[in-house]
């Protein structure tokens, strides 16, 4: 079951990897973690306790495109432009809603990312043959959630923006400088493709 | 400061006294989330998500999945601002990517 996970009877999943494919993964994730960066520090002892849940997070969105892509504008989008005023409107709407929404959110990619780091840590790999990940139901959607992270900020800097793009990068030369990065992203499809087909009903 | 009633930003959208100017223009008009369609998210990853969060049948999960996918959006609940605002949160957190609008029929 190389590349796949499959369903473990009771509940949850198990794919085998081997330490070039933990690796992979691992360094990826340390990656993306950097990327959304730390969390609040929590309250001292002379903190007020409630002041993490009224903090309130950034009201513009990152510049980064990665990081715009896992955070997105809730207003706006395609098939919503119009005047000028409207769009000051609707920045002002989006700038709202992620100043109450985005500290939140990059605290769940993270958490999502440290469950994938902790797993593939607690892996004993044996020699070449690698180890088979076992994964709970709770720590399989954890892991659907930071592969389709990872796939999101890889298809950003890869500038996959269309249908056409992918079929580009598929049909890339072995010379490309983006190949490695192309065919991580291919890979990490076919384990989130197979992941979600462990969890469906 | 408004009251704490749970750890999760349910009211997020409830307007302080000096943001009144945010007032909804067409109260009886309802809103509507929309998710639109990129490249990277995969057709069964979609079809889960509205599935799981949504709960809906796989049958509908799937036809909202394919107007995404075919129309570039579709949309996926409608409501009250605030159910809307608490539905685009939750796309956001499984990488979806969606906004919400007033419904302009």
């Amino acid at each position: 079951m190389p590349g796949h996970f499959e369903p473990i009877p009771g509940g949850g999943a198990a794919v085998a990897l081997d330490e070039v494919e933990i690796s992979i993964i691992r360094s990826l994730a340390v990656q993306l973690l950097e990327l959304i960066g730390p969390g609040e520090e929590p309250a001292g002892d002379d903190g007020d306790p409630l002041a993490e849940l009224f903090a309130e997070g950034p009201s513009e969105p990152p510049a980064d495109p990665v990081l715009k892509r896992l955070l997105p504008d809730a207003y706006g989008g395609p098939g919503s432009e119009g005047s000028l005023e409207r769009a000051d409107e609707l920045r002002a709407y989006s700038a709202e809603f992620r100043r109450f929404t985005e500290n939140d959110l990059r605290a769940r990619k993270r958490d999502d990312a440290l469950t994938v780091i902790r797993s593939l840590d607690a892996l004993t790999v044996a020699g070449e043959g690698g180890a088979v990940l076992k994964l709970s139901a709770d720590d399989s959607r954890s892991w659907l959630g930071s592969l389709n992270d990872l796939r999101l900020a890889i298809g950003a800097r890869l500038d996959v923006t269309d249908e056409e793009d992918t079929d580009i990068l598929y049909r890339l030369p072995d010379t490309d400088p983006r190949k490695p990065m192309v065919m991580a992203y291919l890979w990490l499809g076919g384990l989130q493709e197979t992941l979600v087909e462990t969890l469906l009903p | 400061m408004g009251q704490v009633s749970s750890a999760a930003p349910v009211e997020i959208t409830r307007p302080d006294a000096e943001e009144q100017t945010f007032a909804v223009p067409e109260p009886d008009v309802p809103w509507i989330t929309l998710v639109h369609n990129d490249p990277v998210n995969l057709m069964s990853y979609v079809t889960y998500v509205f599935q799981s969060y949504f709960g809906y049948s796989k049958e509908k999960a799937t036809k909202l999945m394919m107007d995404v996918h075919h129309k570039g959006r579709a949309v996926v609940s409608s409501g009250s601002r605030e159910e809307m605002e608490r539905d685009v949160q939750a796309m956001h957190g499984y990488g979806l990517w969606a906004t919400l609008q007033q419904d302009r029929k």
